[in-house]
């Protein structure tokens, strides 16, 4: 199995590799392969320049860190609240994420500051988790799972009213842009935003990698994990708002991009099973490629014009995950 | 390994009856120690209790005469097999991998298994007759096979005690039998045993020292003829019952009457 898992990892470290090489060639304006080497290398047109090191790497490099952040945080969710339904937004944070990004729109104040988009979804994301957490302390300090479930849906169901509301108050023009970022996006990202979303997740993922051990003991039950040597509600509370923190930074910048979080950790569990160790790094690295690719297709099939990049994380996961649901049924 | 309780309380929510209430019991070294009582009387409230996975209201409870909530999980879980009543995995593990969790105590968070390691696994799954299981996966075991599983994790444990919640419950004679023996084996190698039990035959055949419980009190703790014996039994299980002497073992053994 171990052998398994480190093939498996080299060909999706490198699958991502060629994700983010395709993504900064194709595009509405497709690059020929020695232009966008001698960019690289620090040369080219200022043009293609621009489109490389300005709109497309940025852009591919999100897509790395979105995409391993949700898929990663997934599968700890998945572990943590031993549910195979939970992705990183059941507990409530694109919800609150969402309101935080719409209400801004809706005041006008994106135009005064590009960080405010994203540091008002990240705000509203922060909200999110500190009422579900505070819900779920419960009497005794103990930090049950179940409740946390049910609180995170009821918060995100709060969330989504509260938009709802922003929404029916607000003009044409804002209702469109706010369905937008709300159906998630790439586009857009500064490097500064790239430095901000990574200073989140990478620490964050190195931290739920070490982790590994524990979540496979949660994923077998809380009583049976403490027999086993866990330190149980410590687990939980680190698990719970290091993952959090990566899909809040994620929703915060690319907006709500669903099924990542989902259908990638399944996939990888249908094929390599269910071994943390394993599941949590080909995770991160099979989300990243998965969504890097999604962008590039949400770009090229189209183009110039851009389809919402959850329209092609659905359409293309999906197919592949039934395949592989089917596959594993029949084995 | 002994473990202890001292006028040991627990509530699971305030304003219902106490689950346990005044307990105190003492389990010593190397002895194989049956909790009995009727169904609700607080023999799995008492397992967790002593292994710190519930809250206590009042008293103590300890491992080797040091609180349970002072030993760091890991540590404890390097001493202190436990088999719970029920289990069930979220996501699809195999019979090897699962009695491989018994092994994390031993290991950091990313250590990989050594050979004494995996020398604790085989045996383990050895002598719970299950090594043939070790490729299949837990979810197409039967109930007793999962349980056998079970206990094999905790034996990977390599614990200097084992606290079990009706192991045997879905066992048939052969594996019943056999898990008995490798408890009563353990004990005699020094390993302190509690086993909490429904049959009391079994029990009285093979424990050296019982508790009996009845609404979260102790009844009664002491050796099997102390213990055992109808009067006592009778009061606790609201059944007419009579304890008669086995004629082929010779241990005790407990025959429930019609109720007229």
């Amino acid at each position: 199995m171990a052998v398994r898992g480190l093939v498996a990892g080299i060909i999706l470290a490198l699958a991502t590799l060629a994700a983010i090489l395709l993504s900064v060639r194709y595009g509405a304006v497709h690059l020929a392969a020695h232009e966008v080497l001698s960019v690289l290398l620090g040369g080219g047109t200022d043009t293609h320049r621009f489109i490389v090191l300005e709109l497309r790497l940025p852009r591919a490099l999100l897509g790395v860190l979105v995409g391993g952040g949700l898929a990663l945080s997934g599968a700890v969710f998945q572990a943590l609240l031993r549910n195979p339904l939970a992705e990183p937004y059941i507990l409530g944070i694109s919800g609150g994420a969402a309101a935080g990004a719409v209400l801004s729109l809706a005041l006008g104040l994106t135009t005064a500051a590009s960080w405010l988009l994203p540091g008002a979804a990240f705000a509203g994301a922060l909200v999110a988790i500190a009422l579900v957490f505070g819900v779920a302390i419960s009497a005794d300090r103990r930090l049950d799972v179940r409740v946390l479930l049910l609180s995170g849906v009821v918060v995100g169901a709060f969330f989504s009213a509260c938009i709802a509301l922003i929404l029916s108050l607000a003009e044409a023009q804002t209702v469109r842009s706010a369905i937008l970022w709300m159906m998630g996006s790439l586009g857009g990202v500064s490097w500064k935003g790239i430095a901000i979303v990574a200073t989140y997740t990478l620490p964050a993922c190195v931290l739920l990698l070490g982790m590994a051990r524990a979540l496979n003991l949660m994923s077998i039950g809380e009583e049976t994990a403490s027999y086993l040597g866990t330190e149980v509600e410590g687990v939980k509370r680190l698990a719970y708002g290091v993952a959090s923190l990566v899909a809040a930074a994620g929703v915060a910048f690319a907006g709500v991009i669903g099924f990542v979080g989902l259908v990638v950790p399944h996939g990888v569990r249908l094929l390599l099973g269910s071994d943390h160790r394993i599941l949590l790094p080909l995770s991160f690295l099979a989300g990243a490629a998965f969504l890097t690719l999604a962008d590039l297709l949400s770009r090229v099939v189209l183009a110039p014009a851009e389809i919402p990049i959850g329209v092609i994380t659905a359409f293309v996961g999906v197919p592949f995950f039934l395949i592989l649901l089917r596959r594993s049924l029949q084995a | 390994m002994t473990f202890t309780a001292n006028a040991l309380s627990v509530r699971y929510r305030a304003g219902v009856r106490r689950a346990l209430s005044e307990v105190t019991m003492s389990v010593p070294r190397g002895s194989l120690y049956a909790v009995l009582g009727p169904n609700g009387s607080g023999k799995s409230t008492l397992m967790k209790a002593l292994l710190g996975t519930v809250q206590i209201e009042e008293g103590v409870a300890a491992v080797e005469g040091r609180a349970v909530d002072e030993w760091p999980r890991r540590e404890l879980a390097r001493h202190v097999g436990a088999v719970s009543q029920a289990e069930s995995t979220a996501f699809p593990l195999s019979v090897r991998q699962l009695v491989e969790m018994g092994r994390y105590p031993y290991l950091g968070p990313l250590r990989p298994m050594g050979p004494e390691d995996r020398a604790a696994v085989e045996s383990a799954l050895e002598r719970c007759d299950v090594s043939g299981l070790a490729h299949r996966q837990v979810g197409t075991l039967s109930g007793g096979e999962f349980q056998r599983v079970r206990i094999a994790r905790a034996l990977a444990q390599e614990p200097s005690a084992l606290i079990l919640d009706e192991p045997t419950a879905s066992l048939d004679i052969r594996h019943e039998m056999g898990i008995l023996r490798l408890l009563k084996r353990s004990a005699r190698e020094g390993v302190t045993v509690v086993l909490i039990t429904h049959h009391l035959n079994l029990a009285a055949r093979f424990a050296d020292l019982l508790l009996l419980l009845d609404e979260g009190r102790v009844v009664a703790e002491g050796p099997v003829d102390q213990v055992f014996r109808s009067e006592i039994l009778e009061s606790v299980y609201r059944w007419p019952l009579s304890v008669t002497l086995d004629p082929i073992t010779g241990s005790p053994l407990l025959i429930p009457l019609d109720q007229d």
